[in-house]
Parts: C-alpha cells; structure tokens; sequence
C-alpha cells in the first residue's frame, strides 16, 4: 500500500482519459492514470479500431467477390474468419502499445488496477499487486466509460447471446445470428458477418435501421444490406430470448426466429458501479453523470468525461471533452464542446456519415429549408473505384445558406463528412464551400455537388 | 399553416426591454407582412413594430402599457384554423437567460431569442417523436457571451453590398448574412470567437440580455413631507441605460482633457449675418462647432479614431454623435457624414435630430456609428466642462458659452466673445499633443469662420 500524489487522477485510459491526461501533462501538470484493462480503453481495444480491422476483411472479401467486375478471375478463394479476429486483435495490441509509449514519452504514471473515488480528492486503486492511495492535488477526472446494454430479462453470456465484447473477441463465427438494434453496431457486425457468410438477421424496434440518420440514409442502406442478403426487420420488439432450436430463440411481436447466437447491439449504459459516485453525492442525469461545460461535476475538483458523462457515446467526442476538461483543470478558459457539430460514423459498407441536423429535425423547427443531394453515381472517382452506391446530402437553412446538416452514404463517406465540420465550425454557409475549389477527381467533389444542388444548381447532374 | 411568433424586437444595442405603447391591431386582425403591429418604447426612442408574417394576429400576451424582455413572445400571428395553444403555451413571462449565463437551457440560447429589429419569425410544426438520440439530443453548454451593452467600435461605413469597406469587421460567413437579414450592426458586436472574431451567437447575443430595467414611468415629485429625508425615484429606462454605460466608458477608458479658448466674434458676427439672410435656416453656434470639427477630424484621423485591443481604428468619414439634453436624461443622434455636409444641411439636420430626440422618434440606426462626438452646455451658460467619453469613439468635444468676456487687444482693453472648449480623449489612442493640434485647427477654423464656407 502505497500514497501517490498527483495534480491530476484520471480514472481511465479510453480516449477520454488518455487524451485528458496527455493534455494536462502537455500543460505541466503531473498525472497518474487508473486502467483496469488495457490502456485504450473499449475503443482501442474492444471497440472502434479492432472493429475497422475486422470490417476492413469484409471489404477485402467482398472485393474478391467481384473480382469479375475488375477483369480478375479469382479460383478457389479461402476466407479464415478467425485469421480476421488474430489480425485485429493484433492492430489491438499495437495502438494499445501506442497509448503507453504516449504515457511513458508524457511523463504519465499507469496504475493497474480498478479505481474508485474515496474522497474527492482520493482515488484508491485495487491491482494485482494491492492497493495504491493516489491523491488528487487538482482535480480527479473520471473517464470509466461504458458497456454493452442488454434488454431486461436477457443476460449476455458472451456465448449464446454476445455483446460487441465478445462478437470482436469470438475466433469462431456463428452460422446464423441474430441482431437487436440496427444502430452503428449492429450493421457494422452484421456486415462483417455477412462477408464471412453468417446468416444474419437485424432487428430494430424503430422503423428503420441506423435510425438517428437522416431517413433517406436509412433507406439506403436498408437496401444495400438487403441486396447482400441480410434480413431487416424494423419495428420489431423482442419479448425474449432464450436457448433453444439452433442456439437461441428470439420471440418477437411478429414470431419467433432462432439463430446460434444473438448479437445484443441495443446500445451502451455508463460503467458507473463501483467508482464512488453514490458515496460522493455526484449528481446523475439519466444515468450518466451529469457534467458542465467544463466537463466538473456536481462536486467540485471531480470531472468526467467521454461516455460516462453521456450522449453520444462517441470516442471523438470523448476526446474532445477530455482537451476541455484538462485545460480548465488547468486554469484555462476552454471553449466548451459544441455537441451540435459531432460527426457521427458507421463503418459498414457502404459507410455512413453525418453532422448536424437530419432534414426532418431541420424542417421540424418550422423553418425554410433547402436541401441538396448528390448520388455517387454521377461521381467520377466512385465510378471509377466501382463504389457508386450512395449519395451527398446538404440541408441548409434557405435564408442564410447555413449548413444545418450534412448526410453521406456511400465510399470513405466517414473521410468525406470532414468538409462540413470544418464548414460548420468555422461558421461557412454554402457559398463559401461553393467557391471552395474540389480537386478533381475526388470523392469530395460530390460534397460539392450537393452544395451546388443545395443552391440550386448543381453541375454534373 | 405559418404560425409567426411576434416578440419583443431588439431596437438598439443597448435595448432590454420595451414597452408597448399602444397595439394598433387588435385580436382578430388580419395581418400582412410588413403592416405596423404596434408602437413599443424603448430607452431611446419610440418604434413601431412591424409584422413578419401573414394571417390573423390571434394572440396578444402583452397588453398596451406593459413591459417586456426583448425576445419575449408577446403575441402570435396564425391562420384562422392552426393550433397556437403549443406557442402560447411556451410563452413564459420569464425574461430570457443572462447573456453570462453559460449553461443556459439548450435550444432557446442557441436559437436567436430575436433578431432585431425583426422579431423571430418560426413557423410552428408538430414535433414527432424524436429517435432515441439525436445528434443535437443533449443540452449544450454555450458559450460565454459576450458583455451586453459593450459596442464594438465603429469601422469606415460600409462600402457597396456586401463588403465591408475600409475597416474590416472580423466576422464569420453565417454571422455576416444573419446580421445583415435581421439589421444587427456587426460594427456594434462584440466578437467572442479566436482573435475577436465574431460568430452567430453574438450576433444572436445581441437579442438576449437580460431585463433589469425598472419601470421607465417618469418619476412622479412628490410634494415633500415633514420628517421625510430622502425618497427613491424608480430609474428611466433611458436614466438606467446611461447608469449602465458611463461606467464602462470612465473606468476603462483613461480619459485626458485638454482645453482651449477660442475668440468666436468673427464666428459670432457671421452666425447673426447668415441668420439674416432671407429663406435661410437658422444656423447656431453649436451648428459651426460641428462643422469645424468636422474639417479638423478629415485633418487629424487620429483623433477620428478608436481604440480595438489590438489596433487603433482610424475613420476615413466623420459620423458626429450629437449630444442632446431630454428631461429624463440625454440621448446622442448622429449624424452621418459629417464632414461632407455644408453648414446649412448640417443645421437642417441637427434641428431634425434633435427634435425627433426629442419626440423619441428616432430611428435605431440614428442613434449608433458615431466617430465622434460633441456636446455643448452653452445654452445653460457653463463656462467649461468635461465630457466623458462614449465607446467606442475616441473623443468627445465638451462646448461651453459664447460669453463676453475682457480681452487685451493691441489698443487696449476691450470686449471679446470667447468660448472654452474641452477635449476628452483616450489615451490610449491619442496623446496630448495629438489632441492638441486639433483643438489648434478646430479654433483657427472657428476664428477664421470663412474656412467653414468653403
């Protein structure tokens, strides 16, 4: 047993905490960092990247597929699923060694262990090899994160009924699954499943699938995933899940499927048990903890940030809430997240992403809207690549050109989203990004198109 | 289906909250855009309010006589057969959030509360149910904004649409169209993003502080009673406007003075023979002061100038703030280019100003964009005073009397009308030997008057 102090205890190293402690070391405060996993958190490790490995093998079997497309007769293709999870695992490992090269090159001193507040000031950390007291001189941030939710009634086992956990750790692949929720996760699984041959059937209790998207983008991608052969079933509610028939059965409001395993894909709740907020009194709000825009909590000198601190669940913006945090932890005057300009991305093929508002959220103000869209295939650079599922969606305000919002679907649509962050941040409205010159030939250049269709005149359609 | 929020318009940068006089259309009414809704009193001068949208003004929430917060909805325009109980509903008689406040309530602080001088125009739309998340779904921290009441100096004015003439306003593409839709002034925000940049929450800022005047009921005397040692009369709104905003001019400003006194017989004797020509308007004295400082400012930019952080902004035209005294307080018009104006329109204009001041019926754009300013006590017979400052201008010109006074002259003792004259100038700006100068040229204008007809 040992006393620590710091100036600042992060209490997790996801991409909250890491970049919050790097941050704060970069502006000359001494930080001790608590990881009960790998440094990395879920996204390092068990999330975002190890998932791009795992979809990045879909696209190079979905590519082999239709070799014929290219001119290339491709004979007695091999896919090992379980070769895909040891390649992703090993991508895993080598940004998880990234993050403890960042502490090590920072000056940041790793705790293994499970932390948990004692005081607001005190963290205590139980490891492998006991328990470490660090004390806080400035300020505690708590970065725990989060887990997989499930539905009531069903306990994930990691083995009939999986989590993301265990759907990106399983070597073996399934035959047949089942997922709930048509969200991020779930079509990212669902595609990476269907390449590897899985039968895959996605539930979703809203009307459609990826459902914070725009409606058009949802209808898209609904058509992509049908046309490989994915089931969709949207506005279904599941009463239970239990073992029986292939593995598992899934009874919903309309029948019963059965499967060998049930993804759980219905989102993720704060990792809050066990971390000392109840005994501190720190302040809730629909069960994450409730932060300022300074990320401090209700308890003064303890901040959070990244999931355990709320919608959306999202590692840029985790990260982002970690800059915040650590530069008013040290005496700066940050300028607080903007959560209305959060690009949002999902993987699958074709990918998906956007910012801002969906044209129905934008229209629902009761104001003027114009909206612009762009399809891939007028593209010469996706006709090119022979990726022209998709499109370019600008909604701008009709008065004053603001981009209230921007949806793609379609190839590397989640490089593409970044023109209208920059646009939206800096406060550009259609004009600017019109005479804004797109190299030719991109796929930005629908970017482009759309603004143009947004203003009325598109070139190229 | 258009429901129109109508709420209380944002008249003048330092606006609040406004009265509304008298509704001169009823409940019932058909509305047209553009017709007057109603006649509403600000700190400065008496506006009409006009409509932003069509239909039938359904709801006033706002009686004649009453106060309210700018950006309060005061009354809903809607066609006969929509549903306005949702508007109404949202009405709260609260004010909107302190412009300071940094967490305030997640879409109402982003949203401009209005827009001035128009009201808010939102049409209103059944809201379904929303997703389980919406990327816009948690409440937002906003910013600081910036302090209320705390113009931005005034650059060249605007040259041609759209540009920003000689003195470049920092501003954001969406901040730009927003102001110039709505008729906010961005030479009078304050910008609060990187390098003073401004953004749409300031030009949306500008509709949003808070209402902490009281009543602008004039104070009523009441006859003093025995034992009675001191009573507390409620402030105008134009007393509290002016409580609000010296401070921020005396204590930031490190203000100089410097004075000078200029033989105005010459002066004096040329007022009384263009005042006796016939058809001509009358000119005073206080119309030749401004003429000659004019002519000085085009010859001394540096006094015609304002102090921005970083930078000094000098004017290439001259706008004249001209102070003027009402019962309850004081009020300063300007009057735009000034050094372009011959002594005659500039007294026809003055006189305008003035009495429009008077009336409070000025317009919102009359009463900002000064470059400089004058203020003259001399019909009160005070021999010299100081000015305090009124940001972002750089100077202010306090005038006293025209009074008869002994002077030395070669032959003698004898009689001379002289008037003391103050310059108020920030240093950080200016110095004394700049200001100086132009109290040198201002005299010798006003001494040699011929100069000021030409």
């Amino acid at each position: 047993m040992a006393t620590h102090a710091f100036d600042v205890v992060v209490v997790g190293t996801g991409p909250g905490g890491y970049v919050a402690a790097i941050r704060a070391s970069q502006l000359g405060l001494s930080v001790g960092v608590v990881e009960d996993d790998r440094p990395g958190g879920v996204c390092l490790n068990w999330g975002c990247i190890p998932t791009k490995a795992l979809l990045r093998n879909a696209e190079v079997v979905q590519l082999f597929e239709r070799a014929e497309t290219f001119g290339i007769t491709v004979q007695g293709l091999q896919v090992d699923y379980a070769a895909a999870v040891k390649r992703s695992r090993g991508v895993a490992d080598r940004m998880a060694k990234g993050v403890e090269f960042l502490f090590k090159k920072n000056k940041i001193t790793l705790f293994p262990g499970t932390g948990a507040l004692k005081s607001r000031t005190t963290v205590e950390v139980n490891g492998a090899s006991g328990t470490d007291t660090l004390e806080a001189r400035r300020a505690v941030v708590l970065a725990t994160g989060s887990e997989p939710k499930s539905l009531p009634g069903v306990t994930i086992d990691e083995k009939r009924v999986i989590s993301s956990n265990g759907a990106v750790r399983n070597e073996a692949k399934p035959k047949s699954i089942v997922i709930i929720g048509a969200g991020a996760v779930g079509v990212e699984f669902a595609d990476v499943y269907r390449a590897y041959g899985v039968e895959v059937t996605i539930l979703e209790a809203l009307d459609r699938v990826v459902p914070i998207e725009d409606q058009e983008i949802s209808a898209q991608l609904a058509r992509n995933l049908s046309r490989r052969g994915i089931q969709i079933k949207t506005g279904v509610k599941v009463s239970a899940v239990t073992p029986g028939g292939a593995g598992v059965v899934v009874e919903t409001d309309g029948g019963k499927l059965e499967a060998e395993q049930v993804l759980m894909a219905v989102g993720r709740a704060a990792r809050i048990k066990g971390v000392g907020i109840e005994a501190l009194g720190i302040a809730m709000d629909r069960g994450f903890v409730k932060a300022s825009p300074t990320m401090e909590t209700s308890v003064k000198g303890v901040y959070a940030i990244g999931d355990v601190a709320g919608p959306p669940l999202l590692a840029h913006k985790a990260m982002a809430e970690g800059v915040v945090a650590a530069e008013a932890i040290a005496g700066k005057q940050p300028r607080p997240v903007d959560y209305g300009n959060v690009p949002s991305c999902t993987y699958c093929r074709p990918q998906v992403a956007s910012i801002g508002l969906t044209e129905a959220k934008a229209r629902e103000g009761g104001r003027e809207v114009s909206v612009g869209k762009f399809p891939f295939t007028a593209n010469g650079k996706a006709v090119a690549l022979a990726e022209t599922d998709g499109f370019v969606k600008v909604v701008a305000d009709k008065k004053t050109g603001e981009i209230l919002g921007a949806h793609i679907i379609g190839p590397e649509a989640t490089e593409v989203i970044h023109e209208f962050a920059v646009g939206r941040t800096l406060e550009a409205t259609l004009e600017e990004l019109m005479h804004t010159i797109h190299a030719h030939p991109t796929l930005s250049e629908a970017a482009l198109e759309a603004t143009l269709a947004a203003l009325g005149h598109a070139i190229h359609i | 289906m258009a429901v129109t929020k109508v709420q209380m318009p944002k008249l003048s940068e330092a606006m609040e909250s406004g009265k509304i006089i008298k509704w001169l259309k009823k409940e019932g009414d058909p509305i047209q855009s553009g017709d007057i809704l109603a006649e509403v009193e600000t700190d400065k001068a008496d506006v009409e309010m006009e409509a932003f949208g069509n239909g039938i003004l359904r709801k006033i929430l706002v009686a004649a006589g009453e106060k309210a917060a700018v950006g309060t909805l005061i009354g809903v325009i809607a066609d006969a057969n929509d549903d306005i109980a949702g508007v109404v509903g949202q009405a709260t008689p609260a004010p909107p959030p302190a412009a300071a406040a940094p967490a305030a309530s997640s879409e109402e602080s982003r949203r401009p509360a209005a827009v001035p001088p128009h009201p808010r125009r939102e049409d209103h739309a059944e809201r379904s149910p929303s997703p389980s998340r919406g990327p816009e779904a948690p409440a937002r921290p906003v910013a600081p904004a910036p302090m209320a009441g705390r113009p931005q100096p005034a650059p060249a004015p605007v040259v041609g649409a759209g540009g920003d003439g000689g003195g470049r306003v920092k501003a954001s593409p969406l901040a730009r169209k927003i102001a110039a839709q709505s008729g906010v002034d961005l030479k009078l925000v304050q910008g609060s993003g990187p390098g003073g940049r401004i953004v749409r929450r300031d030009v949306e800022a500008v509709g949003s502080a808070p209402a902490a005047t009281p009543s602008a009921a004039a104070p009523q005397r009441a006859a003093p009673q025995p034992g009675v040692e001191f009573e507390d009369v409620a402030l105008t709104s134009m007393r509290a406007a002016i409580a609000k905003r010296m401070p921020l001019s005396k204590a930031p400003v490190p203000h100089f003075y410097v004075t000078s006194e200029i033989a105005m017989d010459a002066a004096w004797e040329l007022r009384e023979q263009l005042n006796g020509l016939e058809g001509q308007s009358k000119i005073s004295v206080n119309d030749l002061v401004v003429r000659a400082c004019a002519l000085a400012l085009l010859q001394h930019p540096g006094i015609n100038a304002s102090f921005q952080g970083e930078s000094i902004r000098v004017f290439h035209r001259v706008h004249m703030g001209i102070a003027v005294a009402l019962e309850e307080g004081l009020i300063t018009p300007v009057l735009r280019d000034a050094h372009a104006k011959s002594l005659a329109q500039i007294a026809g204009e003055s006189r305008d100003l003035a009495e429009r001041a008077r009336q409070r019926k000025l317009r919102t754009q009359e009463l900002s964009g000064a470059t400089f300013s004058i203020s003259n006590l001399g019909m009160f017979d005070v021999a010299d005073f100081s000015a305090i400052i009124n940001p972002p201008e750089g100077a202010i010109l306090a005038v006293g009397s025209v009074r008869k006074v002994p002077v030395v002259t070669e032959s003698g003792l004898g009689v001379g009308r002289r008037m003391a004259v103050t310059l108020s100038c920030d240093h950080r700006v200016m110095d004394g030997a700049m200001g100086a100068r132009f109290l040198q040229d201002v005299k010798r204008l006003l001494e040699e008057p011929l100069r000021l007809l030409v």
